[in-house]
């Protein structure tokens, strides 16, 4: 029993600036349940990567386990991937990272993995600002165990079986933000408009990027009561504003109405043009951001877009100041401090 | 006056009792290097707390002509430091053996023996005339009682002057003042004691180019020089200091010294499931990378491990065993975590084990874990323990081959890909059970693959299908079977003058114990063969060893014969052949001990 895709292609397809038609980006079939908000993630992560023009084998796609973690193998099937184990793929995401700097690391989980048995090493992994796109497919339960609620489940919210969560949820964008996470963005899976942008942004970041997408799961968690369903979640979005995600521009050269749009500056030159709605926001501060979430979140409203940036954020690897030359390319000269320092060594240990 | 019973020359055992945190590490270790440097054998062991501040701790000290390099029982001089353990200092020493205390107070009637010397110098009054600082007086009490004995064991002046100059290296101002606190405990000696005493030491020529170094800084060492870029690790004791001299050594060769820039990343773990985590990850994309832990930090690790198995990646772990849970005791060292971390981890699940016994192995073991783990795409855990991690021991010197080049195992580059047809990450193309794998990065259109634990076909493709996971799990096994032949052969010391129906088997630090029991029997006219295992899976040197003698004792530092077990798991070796020898109180085990429970055992299977 395996899925492959079959392999015939609409001849005129468009293709990216590397010559690549989207369907390059395209992975396995995917076995989740028809109509689960994490096969639309998918599509906008295939979608975000060919606009960014990505190498995809220049990029490893890592996740835990879960449906939501199972996803990598439906994108992106020219790019290593690695389905680690259950709320670890921060720490072999830190590692992989380390081992090569010059790739891009793509992190999918869910809300079980991140927000309870992972939930220490995703703190641990924004703490120490590692450069990777995050991304929770957030259903409110467990799909891969068949709906139990998890800790992003909402107070008050019903499950499939009728029983109202009585115990707070955990916001995760909140949570990132407080956290010191330099980008924290938030989207819903219903909304691809607002979410491909979103994921070209967060993997052009240069730091720890995170998105947390309310992906409703059609089976254990769509019924009415439930705040984690298609419909209950299409009638409380509530958008901070859209963004362009333009690559490489070389100057800010619109002027907008004071207030109405802001141009984010990249480190590698891109821009970030947004379209404010909530005029008293301000991304570039923390404390603005966490209002915002919180007001809307007074109102039953979920707050989606850019919620958060710091464009110009410092990175593990500059933190811990390692080689330019990825580590995992450096061979035994330059590695091996050889026999005659070992001599020394000895000497000094008589 | 009470003597022991034979003077001894180099070879005697002194224990040092002092107050953790009050600087007494230094001067005592200024004491046994002394001893070094005279060309005599020496081996000193911490006998620590889990403290920081206050509480006992012991240093002791053994000296061996004839190159014993375990620990021994009995006391023949104690240095007592500490009021609080006094009561059990005074019952340790020997009967002729000595006493050295501080005088300034008169000792409690309580702790006068008949049957052992005192030898009362007053270290605080002597501190408090000399110096006016209170860490000052603290510090150099510790030196006075050093260069005190010196003069009882004539040990030579001009050697512990160097030491001092050596440990103040650009800091001249700090040396008179040590040799002047020596000289306070020499002079003292000179007027009031008889000296030298009945033991004491003679300069000889035995430890030749020996170093003396840990086990854990042996580890660090190995893995810098082994090619490791990303160490990631949680802090516990015993297996700290490895990091910390990983770090180290990194700083010092690994630095760029015009940008700065390092040739290596460590990271503080949240946890020991991340620090594998990391490990596994950074190996995966083709970095060398290691964690060093301890038993505990080997049970959380438990989940990765498994993964690292299953999904072939390779991982080099150092688990520097100690004593069970909680905080107290696991500072002792013991060789407990060898079921935990030969089966570590759910499904069926086997690991690679390597066990040194001396720093020089412990740096070679650590290089060698890595070209194993990369060859043999599997975690790799080197078997080490706190009293070889945390001890210094007289080791052979380190060596490095320039020639070597490390074994990176089976890894496909772009070229390579080009010229196959297609790439089976878990196909078994030269079937020794080790299958190609790629880095990520590698090739923009062959090469890549979906890494999971089960659920996947020869090509990495995902399946349920159960003939797949069988096919799987036999070529392990496979591979496994092909491990036996590249890890290090175990070593044999076979009695070439006596047909020997018995045979010793041991590994890591009981070597030094075992070794000198043999002698012991030896005297005693028991002749037996003896294995030092050195590796798991079991190399067939170990089944014809234990096919070939009628009963094997097995020595090991732990309560439930977990070296026997594992014998009798893969080797399906006899359990009535297999005798333990156990030790488990926390300390090394003694040539003594190993003798006893030898003999009273031979008497029982003999009856
Ligand atoms: C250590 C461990 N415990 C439990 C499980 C079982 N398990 C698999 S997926 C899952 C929950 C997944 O929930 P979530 O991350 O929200 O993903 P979803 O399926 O909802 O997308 C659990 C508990 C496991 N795989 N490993
Ligand atoms: S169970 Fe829920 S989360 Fe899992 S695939 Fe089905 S709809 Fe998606
Ligand atoms: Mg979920």
């Amino acid at each position: 029993m395996s899925f492959t895709r079959p392999k015939f292609r609409h001849p005129g397809l468009p293709k990216n600036k590397l010559g690549y038609t989207i369907s390059y980006y395209e992975g396995a079939l995917s076995t989740l349940c028809a109509g689960c908000g994490h096969d639309s993630i998918s599509a906008g992560i295939i979608q975000a990567c060919y606009e960014l023009n990505i190498e995809p084998h220049k990029l490893a796609k890592l996740s835990g386990i879960g449906c939501s973690s199972k996803t990598p193998a439906y994108f992106l099937s020219n790019s290593h991937g690695f389905n680690s184990v259950h709320g670890r793929m921060p720490s072999v995401a830190t590692g992989a990272n380390l081992a090569n700097r010059d790739l891009t690391y793509f992190g999918v989980s869910g809300d079980g993995d991140t927000a309870s048995i992972g939930m220490g090493q995703f703190v641990h992994a924004i703490r120490r600002n590692l450069n990777m796109t995050y991304i929770v497919m957030n259903n409110g339960c467990y799909g891969l165990t068949k709906g139990q609620d998890s800790a992003t489940a909402d107070h008050g919210s019903k499950n499939k079986s009728g029983n109202v969560n009585m115990f707070e949820s955990i916001d995760l964008a909140s949570l990132a933000i407080e956290l010191g996470a330099s980008f924290v963005a938030q989207s819903f899976s219903g909304d691809k408009g607002q979410l491909v942008p979103l994921i070209t942004a967060a993997m052009a970041h240069p730091g720890f990027a995170f998105i947390n997408v309310i992906s409703p799961c059609v089976t254990f968690n769509n019924n009415v009561g439930s705040t984690k369903s298609y419909d209950y979640v299409r009638q409380h979005v509530e958008a901070t504003g859209t963004i362009d995600f333009v690559p490489e521009m070389p100057e800010i050269t619109t002027e907008y109405a004071e207030g109405t749009i802001q141009g984010i500056r990249m480190h590698d030159g891109s821009v970030l043009q947004l379209h404010k709605l909530a005029q008293e926001w301000d991304p570039e501060d923390r404390l603005s951001a966490m209002n915002a979430i919180k007001n809307a979140s007074a109102k039953q409203e979920i707050l989606t877009g850019l919620l958060f940036i710091d464009p110009n954020t410092k990175d593990l690897h500059n933190l811990i100041n390692t080689s330019d030359t990825p580590l995992n390319k450096l061979d035994k000269e330059h590695l091996c401090p050889g026999n005659a320092v070992l001599k020394d060594i000895n000497a000094g240990l008589r | 006056m009470p003597s022991l019973s034979t003077s001894k020359v180099n070879d005697f055992v002194v224990r040092f009792a002092n107050v953790n945190g009050t600087g007494s590490a230094s001067a005592n270790f200024l004491f046994t290097k002394s001893i070094f440097r005279m060309g005599i054998p020496v081996t000193p062991k911490n006998i620590f707390p889990s403290n920081i501040q206050g509480l006992p701790t012991w240093y002791e000290v053994r000296v061996s002509e004839k190159g014993y390099l375990g620990r021994r029982e009995g006391i023949d001089l104690m240095v007592a430091m500490n009021p609080q353990s006094m009561a059990g200092d005074v019952a340790a020493v020997k009967k002729g053996g000595y006493f050295l205390y501080d005088s300034s107070k008169m000792l409690h009637a309580n702790y006068i023996r008949e049957d052992i010397n005192y030898l009362g110098i007053p270290l605080m009054e002597m501190c408090n005339a000399a110096y006016t600082d209170a860490r000052q007086r603290q510090l150099f009490k510790n030196i006075i009682y050093v260069g005190a004995l010196s003069a009882l064991f004539e040990i030579e002046f001009p050697v512990l002057e160097q030491l001092i100059a050596e440990q103040f290296p650009g800091k001249a101002k700090l040396i008179p003042p040590n040799i002047q606190a020596l000289k306070m405990g020499v002079d003292y000696v000179q007027a009031n004691f008889k000296h030298p005493l009945d033991i004491r030491v003679e300069r000889r020529d035995l430890v030749k180019d020996a170093i003396m170094i840990d086990g854990n800084a042996a580890c660090g060492l190995g893995a810098v020089y082994a090619g490791a870029t990303v160490a990631a690790w949680y802090p516990i004791t015993p297996s700290t200091s490895v990091m910390d001299a990983f770090a180290d050594y990194a700083t010092e060769y690994r630095t760029d010294k015009t940008t700065g820039k390092r040739n290596v990343a460590i990271v503080q773990a949240e946890d020991e499931l991340a620090a594998i985590g990391v490990v596994i990850g950074a190996n995966w994309n083709g970095a060398r990378s290691f964690t060093a832990t301890s038993g505990p930090g080997v049970s959380l690790m438990n989940e990765f491990l498994g993964l690292g198995y299953f999904a072939e990646i390779p991982a080099v772990l150092i688990d520097v065993q100690r004593t069970g849970p909680s905080t107290g005791m696991p500072t002792r060292t013991q060789q407990s975590d060898v079921l935990e971390a030969a089966y570590a981890s759910h499904g069926d699940t086997k690991h690679v084990l390597l066990f040194p016994s001396t720093p020089k192995e412990c740096f070679e073991m650590t290089a060698d874990a890595f070209d194993l783990a990369e060859q043999l795409q599997t975690p790799v855990i080197v078997m080490t323990d706190l009293d070889l991690g945390m001890n210094d021991h007289v080791s052979p010197p380190f060596e490095w081959d320039d020639n070597r080049v490390y074994k990176r195992g089976k890894v496909l580059n772009a070229s390579d890909l080009e010229n196959i047809q297609r790439f089976g990450r878990y196909l078994d193309v030269d079937g020794d059970g080790i299958t190609y794998r790629t880095y990520p990065g590698t090739h923009p259109t062959k090469g890549s693959f979906f890494t999971r634990g089960t659920s996947r076909d020869e090509y990495a493709t995902y399946t349920e299908d159960g003939g797949a996971y069988q096919r799987n799990m036999d070529r392990l096994i496979k591979k496994w079977n092909t491990a036996k032949t590249m890890v290090p052969a175990p070593q044999l010391i076979h009695d070439k003058n006596n047909k020997c129906e018995y045979g010793i088997l041991f590994f890591g630090t009981s070597q030094y114990a075992a070794e000198e029991a043999m002698e012991l029997m030896r005297q005693d006219g028991i002749f037996v063969d003896a294995l030092r295992i050195k590796a798991f899976p079991f190399n067939q040197m170990v089944e014809d060893f234990i096919n070939t003698h009628e009963k094997i004792f097995v020595i090991e530092q732990n309560r439930d014969a977990q070296m026997k077990s594992l014998l009798m798991i893969e080797l399906s070796a006899d359990p009535n052949k297999l005798i333990s020898v156990l030790n488990y109180d926390g300390m090394p085990i003694t040539a003594d001990n190993i003798m006893k429970q030898v003999t009273k055992k031979l008497l029982i299977t003999q009856d």
